[in-house]
């Protein structure tokens, strides 16, 4: 039979922590009372805070490093001829779990061999970058090693349709034409071998 | 040639004026960026770097985007007043800069210039009395802006620039007894003597209850329940905006150096150069050097206040309505009437060569 009453129960209330403290309940002292010594030692806390180090980071001059694993935006890879290593298999849109990879398959041309490094090549090739997770599937997915995630995110856009992502934004600058922007399209862990 | 004279003091006056009214707009802009930027510090954040180099130009860009914002004027307001509200706080906040000594003279063209646009020997009424239509700008706007909240601002500003201009009052009646003038040059040259000779040396009490009075007539937290934007949207600038908004905010800033400025000069020796004999440098470097020396010396201790104003704002929660009223009539008022007693009583021992 449960003891319902208030006074009762208090009594024999077990503490459930031992963390509880007594609420100091005693009227202020003449000092606290004053008010100006907590003001004293307020002022010096926020005055300790102008030497604080700033956490912040002056973002767009200067970034953060990316760790090494870092999966940021993709870029579809070139070989040192310049070349287009993707193949249109296909395996990176099947590997995709949030389906966001479509391309469109076409046949290399005799005049075309500088551009593509095998006969079959993506005529289309998007990626939808509000679909994509960035989980890196195809990467690990590609047999040719034509694409990697690289160590930049997605910027702002203000329509859906710029998010998605089509060949000129995705493939690598050339290697043989303009050197410096594909060194740094590359950044440090692109291997081509 | 009386005439000429007349002319070359009014000219003469006028500059003066020019630049005392600038370099006060122009301290109350940088004063904007200064909070900002103390804010963040003291919050371990950065504050605006962006506007020029160090953020700079932020006070410019403000001031342009509070021209080009649209001017919204409630329809149920009455026009006149709301329009004359914000005038009138800048008005006044600009007026109490002509009694201030910005710094002893300077010698040119043969004319020993006062630094000082008039030196009226009521020179410290004449601020308590500007300083208290301060607050008819605040309470003609919010009563005209005929919005809720306002009123309620606009209702606290004025009790509470009543209930601590009394305690000001009284605190700097014991100053005035121990200096014996009301000209704010004549109290300036009194503490030129040695640092000791510093007001704060002889009324510390005095000192402290006129800056937590002057913290309350600038309406600066914690004692900035007028506005209290958490409270009453804003308070008595609610309904405004565009430059009227930016006027309003403004006085505030130039009260502010306008009242550190007064408290420099009544209580840390005005332009006096600290544990330096100002006579004797003067004549070994001149009279003008030592006049740039001093205004700018001046300005250096009006901006630690400035500092101190913003460092006691960034630490400080606001009073509740209650405290403030307690806080201002049950013990500022008590303790200057102390201070003054204990002032006067000193005083008059003092003339009976400390005999009873």
């Amino acid at each position: 039979m449960p003891n319902f009453c208030v006074a009762d129960n208090k009594k024999n209330m077990l503490a459930l922590t031992n963390r509880a403290k007594q609420v100091e309940r005693e009227p202020m002292s003449l000092l606290e009372r004053a008010y100006l010594p907590a003001i004293f030692k307020g002022m010096a806390i926020t005055f300790g805070h102008m030497f604080k180090k700033r956490p912040t980071i002056n973002y767009p001059e200067v970034t953060r490093p990316f760790s090494p694993v870092f999966r940021g935006l993709h870029i579809l890879n070139r070989d040192e001829e310049g070349r287009e290593n993707c193949t249109a298999c296909g395996l990176c849109a099947v590997a995709c779990p949030s389906e966001a990879i479509t391309m469109e398959a076409a046949e290399r041309k005799a005049d075309e061999i500088h551009l593509y490094r095998e006969e079959k090549y993506a005529a289309k090739y998007e990626i939808n970058m509000l679909r994509c997770i960035f989980c890196g599937l195809c990467e690990e997915a590609c047999p040719k090693d034509a694409i990697y995630l690289s160590e930049t995110f997605a910027p702002a856009n203000f329509q859906r349709k710029g998010f998605i992502y089509g060949k000129e934004d995705l493939l690598i600058p050339n290697p043989v034409t303009e050197p410096e922007a594909y060194a740094k399209a590359k950044g440090g862990r692109v291997k081509i071998k | 040639m009386l005439l000429f004279l007349d002319l070359a003091l009014v000219l003469e006056k006028f500059i003066l004026i020019v630049i005392v009214v600038m370099s006060s707009l122009l301290i109350a802009m940088y004063a904007t960026f200064a909070e900002r930027k103390v804010a963040a510090i003291m919050q371990d954040r950065r504050g605006p770097n962006r506007a020029g180099p160090f953020g700079l130009l932020q006070p410019v860009a403000d001031g342009l985007k509070l021209f080009f914002k649209e001017e919204i004027i409630p329809d149920l307001s009455s026009k006149f007043l709301f329009i004359l509200g914000p005038c009138l706080a800048m008005l006044t906040a600009m007026m109490t800069g002509a009694v201030i000594p910005w710094g002893d003279k300077v010698h040119f063209f043969g004319r020993d210039i006062s630094l000082q646009i008039a030196d009226i020997n009521i020179g410290i009424l004449y601020v308590f009395g500007v300083v208290s239509l301060g607050v008819y700008g605040i309470m003609i706007g919010s009563w005209a802006s005929n919005n809720k909240f306002s009123l309620i601002g606009g209702l606290r500003a004025a009790s509470q620039i009543i209930s601590y201009e009394l305690a000001m009052g009284i605190a700097l009646i014991a100053l005035l007894m121990t200096s014996g003038t009301l000209s704010l040059k004549e109290i300036v040259e009194q503490q030129q003597l040695h640092w000791y000779s510093w007001n704060i040396v002889k009324q510390p009490l005095g000192f402290l209850i006129f800056l937590i009075c002057a913290f309350a007539e600038c309406n600066r937290t914690p004692f900035d329940l007028p506005e209290a934007e958490n409270e009453l949207i804003g308070g008595y600038h609610t309904e405004y905006s565009s430059m009227k908004l930016g006027f309003f905010l403004f006085a505030e800033y130039i009260n502010m150096f306008l009242s550190s400025a007064v408290m420099v000069s009544l209580f840390f020796g005005g332009y006096d150069i600290p544990f330096v004999n100002d006579g004797s440098l003067a004549e070994t470097i001149g009279v003008n050097w030592i006049a740039l020396i001093h205004t700018v010396l001046f300005f250096l201790k009006a901006a630690c206040f400035l500092f101190l104003f913003m460092w006691v704002r960034w630490t400080i929660p606001r009073f509740r309505y209650d405290q403030l009223m307690n806080l201002g009539w049950k013990i500022l008022i008590p303790l200057s009437l102390i201070n003054m007693l204990v002032t006067g009583a000193i005083i008059l021992l003092k003339q009976n060569n400390w005999h009873f």
